[in-house]
């Protein structure tokens, strides 16, 4: 399903991504772990487009096609979402019709009607309650006053909502209470098929004890120095990053 | 200040208003009226005839490319007003809205309302008959302020318009509609007058929308005056939908008065065609406790120069304004904000709120905010802010994330900044409305 090979990005002239590879397949859930500052939401920018990364070197691709040639929009309209680590605030554009239109849009794409405002609600309705989303906000503006839990749901719900492809969450878990984490888990491993996949780039090992993953990696200074099962995550957890970051030293400078 | 006789219209206004001496159109009116309009043209003339730069008001704001053009005014029997076009009446018309509807050519009504039988309580005129009413004489016969060249000139030579007056303790519960229709084959200067009383805990809501014709006509120059005075504890929900095309050239000055614990809600809208507005509303707070909203929204293209000048006057103690003007500006367009907050010595405990926020979306827009306080008072609070942006690229990439285009994204921002005035419009039928006319100009290129 997605494809990256060897990429390098950087931002206002400072290398970020340093020869990234990965890949991951329909039905996959990959865990991307690292200290502050390694990478992963630059990682996760350049995947859903954000225009002030450049790609430097290296290509990605997504059901086969060059996915750093798409547009932002494009790319969503394929099936790749980003929950991002930080949503915006948004006043006087009300989250429904956003999703409404966002629907529309990525119907349009697949050559699919829109749904009519009966379908629609019910959908909404429905995937409200698979993320436990309060309909007191749907009616809000997008993210306007919301406390960052809601915030953080609500990527949920749209997540919900755009049924993508690939989603990308980006420590999603950061700022959720044991209960809301357990609802966002809820919801996520409910929406696991065998034809989409998921990204889960976090810094805890706590929520892949909730959505368990296939893979993960750990990003450290633009690149993934390790990658395993789920048990790579416990072994962080214990000993953190410090060997990690010795290994990838030494291996830095024998090169 | 020398009048400028090289602007031809300014030769065609002094003619005219000698001919309108001699042509007994105003021998029916009170001498005071007609004294006051002798004065009023002296006044314009001792300004200077129209603005240039020089001044102060009008520093922004060049009118001397639109002064080049040739213009008759529309006087006593001069050509007959046309009938109302029902395609501009149908541009005009609020979806859904449940009101009493009248429709002025020109400025001139023909005494049609539709939508209804007005109630009793409120009395709808002819500026042309009203003027030589005696008992309404004194309505005109004020020059209560006018220190400005255009108003002025309006009320030395207006010929029509419309005189509204709700009873007191009158509330008329639909809300009234006007369509002003501006259409003319030759270039015309129309100065139409209106006057609007609300008496005494009244309440009315009225919807003045402009429209004009197509582009095929000559130029219309609309130098439009208007009185509002609100009585003691009415209300007045006032809301300008200023829709007219590229022909024509819009300066509309609207002056209110307040007595106490009167409420009076301005709404102004300006969108995309007329190639210059000045819209100068002035609210005067004479009496205490009253309460003044002004809410105002611009949205520009192509050429246009659209200018809002604004005072608020607070005369008396425990008054309360607040104004929030929002401006969208493409194209090459010009925007001018300038907002005045006058409060006297004597106005203790006031709270005058003002704010100004503008969107540039594209780079040859230009906008000029000025926000100007004059406190006399010390027990006050007051305060101002005027902001000038762009798109927020954050906010783009968030929409552009989930699927939304560009050119949609940039079109749901630009209605998300509007919705701070629109929210406030209580009607939801005219929400939707202004909403509608809002996306419908917003461009699909911005550059
Ligand atoms: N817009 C930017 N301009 C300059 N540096 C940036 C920008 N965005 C991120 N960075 C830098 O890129 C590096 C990686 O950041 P980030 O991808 O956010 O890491 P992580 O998500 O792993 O914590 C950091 O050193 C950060 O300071
Ligand atoms: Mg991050």
């Amino acid at each position: 399903m997605l494809t990256i090979k060897n990429l390098h990005a950087e931002v206002e002239e400072k290398q970020i991504l340093k020869g990234i590879n990965l890949s991951v397949n329909a039905g996959e859930v990959h865990a991307i772990m690292g200290p502050n500052g390694s990478g992963k939401s630059s990682l996760a920018s350049v995947l859903a487009g954000r225009e002030n990364y450049q790609v430097t070197q290296g290509e990605v691709f997504f059901s086969g096609l060059n996915l750093l040639d798409m547009s932002p929009e494009v790319r969503a309209r394929e099936g790749l979402f980003l929950a991002f680590q930080y949503p915006i605030e948004i006043p006087g554009v009300s989250n429904i019709n956003f999703l409404k239109t966002a629907l529309a849009e990525i119907r349009a794409h697949k050559g699919l009607p829109p749904l009519d405002a009966k379908e629609f609600l019910r959908l909404s309705r429905e995937k409200q309650k698979l993320v436990e989303f309060d309909a007191q906000l749907v009616n809000r503006s997008l993210n306007e006053g919301f406390s960052g839990g809601e915030k953080k749901r609500n990527e949920i719900f749209q997540l919900a909502m755009l049924e993508p492809k690939l989603s990308i969450l980006d420590e999603t878990d950061s700022g959720l209470d044991i209960d809301a984490l357990r609802i966002v888990s809820k919801g996520v491993n409910k929406l696991r098929s065998e034809n989409n996949a998921f990204i889960i780039i976090t810094h805890y090992q706590r929520l892949l004890e909730y959505i368990v993953p296939d893979f993960v990696h750990v990003l450290y200074d633009g690149r993934i120095v390790k990658s395993g099962t789920k048990e790579l995550a416990l072994e962080l957890e214990e000993k953190g990053y410090d060997w990690l970051k010795e290994e990838a030293r030494e291996k830095a400078t024998t090169i | 200040m020398t009048p400028s006789p090289s602007i031809p219209l300014f030769e065609e206004v002094v003619n005219g208003f000698n001919k309108l001496s001699v042509s007994g159109g105003t021998k029916k009116e009170s001498s005071d009226l007609r004294r006051t309009r002798q004065s009023a043209f002296e006044k314009f003339r001792s300004l200077g005839g129209f603005p240039s730069i020089r001044n102060e008001d009008w520093r922004y704001t060049n009118l001397a490319r639109f002064l080049k053009d040739e213009f008759t005014i529309e006087g006593w029997g001069g050509p007959e007003t046309p009938a109302p076009d029902a395609s501009l009446v149908e541009k005009a018309h609020i979806a859904g809205l449940d009101c009493y509807q009248i429709v002025l050519v020109n400025g001139s009504w023909d005494g049609t309302v539709t939508g209804g039988e007005l109630p009793k309580g409120i009395q709808l005129l002819k500026v042309a008959d009203a003027r030589q009413d005696p008992a309404l004489s004194v309505y005109f016969e004020k020059q209560a302020g006018w220190n400005e060249h255009f108003a002025n000139l309006n009320a030395a030579l207006f010929t029509d318009g419309i005189f509204v007056r709700v009873e007191a303790g009158v509330v008329i519960e639909k809300p009234l509609h006007i369509i002003h229709i501006y259409t003319s084959e030759n270039n015309l200067l129309v100065q139409p007058r209106n006057v609007w009383v609300i008496n005494k805990n009244a309440e009315l809501s009225a919807i003045e929308s402009v429209v004009s014709g197509g582009s095929e006509g000559g130029i219309i120059w609309v130098n439009s005056l208007s009185d509002v005075l609100v009585h003691a504890d009415a209300r007045f929900h006032h809301t300008m939908l200023q829709t007219a095309g590229t022909g024509v050239r819009l300066v509309q000055q609207t002056s209110v008065r307040q007595h106490r614990q009167s409420l009076y809600n301005n709404f102004t809208f300006t969108l995309p065609g007329a190639e210059l507005v000045r819209n100068d509303l002035q609210t005067r707070l004479e009496e205490d406790h009253t309460e003044t909203h002004l809410y105002g929204l611009y949205l520009t293209t192509g050429n246009q120069l659209v200018d809002n000048h604004t005072l608020v006057d607070h005369q008396k103690p425990h008054c309360f304004s607040n104004e929030l003007y929002k401006g969208v500006l493409l194209g090459q367009s010009t925007g001018v904000f300038n907002g005045k907050v006058y409060v006297h010595q004597e106005a203790q405990k006031t709270n005058a709120f003002q704010q100004n926020n503008n969107l540039v979306i594209s780079p040859k827009a230009t906008i000029d905010s000025k926000p100007q306080l004059e406190i006399f008072a010390d027990d006050v609070k007051c305060s101002h802010g005027s902001t000038v942006g762009q798109f927020s690229e954050e906010a783009l990439f968030y929409l552009r994330a989930r699927g939304i285009g560009e050119e949609a994204a940039k079109g749901l921002l630009i209605n998300a900044f509007a919705f701070d005035v629109t929210e406030k419009i209580r009607i939801p039928e005219v929400e939707t409305h202004v909403n509608e006319l809002i996306s419908l100009h917003i461009p699909t290129n911005h550059a």
